[in-house]
């Protein structure tokens, strides 16, 4: 099966990537966008194993996201 | 006293680290393989510049995971000195051997020039050979150095003299204009508080030697050896 992880800057973090493509949406007319901040997926094809979803925070917290800056959020199976 | 370069997939000041220390210093100087657990009972350890592992997921997020670092990080639990410089200033924040993270540089790109430097805290094993309030020209090159840290923390770093350099103009003030990436009060360089592990984002491997025009950097190394044989 497959989780889903998504990771993104903190809000309360600067995100320069996120602010460049903002104005360069509003350059091009889509003045309806506010903000915009950028993320990373990973998909992890998984085995079905005893407590997955802590083990997959586990690695969110060890490995794929840096809690000083990031927070993450996990989608569980397909 | 020895020396030890960490390399790790990527790294590309590794052979600058070890030219300093081995040639410039003369100390006796070993490279240290990432896989490899022994630390070849070195007294001093280089995380150097470059791009370990691609510096795919987080600058310095997969080297933080890598075989030698758990010795790295016992050897600076018990007093060892550990310079991270570049991407290896990235390692240790991500070990959490230093408190705070780099972020992409506020303009997104990647900047290679000579910046000044203002000294902060030269009560340490490696800035010694300065004096307090000096300012020095040492290169930087790097895309993720925006140095970050949340309030809480910030005042704990000024509160313990953590912050050793900072972005400063010719005169060493540090204006918003002479900071190259926006790092958090031009915070360019700190130490971790019992003040042996020390990261900085500029490379003073790269001006420590006359023939390079510019040898600010060579106090630093300088610091250690010293320190090390109880000179200081």
């Amino acid at each position: 099966m497959k989780v889903k992880v998504y990771v993104k800057l903190k809000d309360t973090v600067l995100d320069p990537q996120g602010e460049a493509i903002l104005q360069s949406a509003k350059r091009n007319g889509y003045d309806f966008i506010e903000d915009v901040r950028v993320g990373k997926v990973f998909e992890l094809e998984v085995s079905d194993t005893d407590n997955l979803e802590g083990k997959v925070k586990q690695l969110c917290d060890k490995l794929l996201a840096n809690p000083i800056i990031e927070e993450y959020s996990i989608k569980m199976g397909e | 006293m020895k020396a030890g370069v960490v390399v790790f997939p990527g790294s590309n000041c590794d052979h600058d680290c070890y030219h300093v220390l081995k040639h410039v210093l003369e100390i006796d100087t070993v490279f240290l393989w990432h896989k490899d657990k022994e630390l070849k009972d070195v007294d001093f350890i280089v995380l150097p510049g470059g791009f370990s592992y691609g510096d795919y997921l987080r600058c310095g997020a997969i080297a933080s995971q890598s075989e030698i670092i758990e010795s790295v990080i016992d050897f600076a639990e018990k007093g060892g000195l550990v310079l991270g410089i570049c991407n290896g200033f990235q390692i240790l924040t991500e070990t959490g051997l230093l408190p705070g993270a780099l972020l992409r540089n506020r303009d997104l790109k990647f900047i290679c020039k000579d910046v000044n430097l203002v000294v902060s805290n030269v009560n340490t094993p490696f800035t010694k050979f300065y004096s307090s309030g000096e300012v020095i020209k040492i290169p930087i090159a790097h895309m993720d150095g925006n140095y970050f840290i949340d309030e809480p923390g910030l005042a704990d770093l000024i509160e313990n003299e953590q912050i050793v350099f900072r972005y400063c103009n010719d005169t060493g003030e540090t204006l918003d204009d002479a900071n190259p990436n926006g790092s958090i009060d031009n915070i360019a360089g700190i130490i971790n508080k019992k003040g042996n592990v020390l990261g900085m984002m500029p490379h003073p491997e790269r001006c420590a030697e006359e023939i390079l025009g510019n040898t600010d950097g060579i106090h630093i190394f300088n610091s250690v050896k010293k320190f090390l044989k109880g000179g200081i």
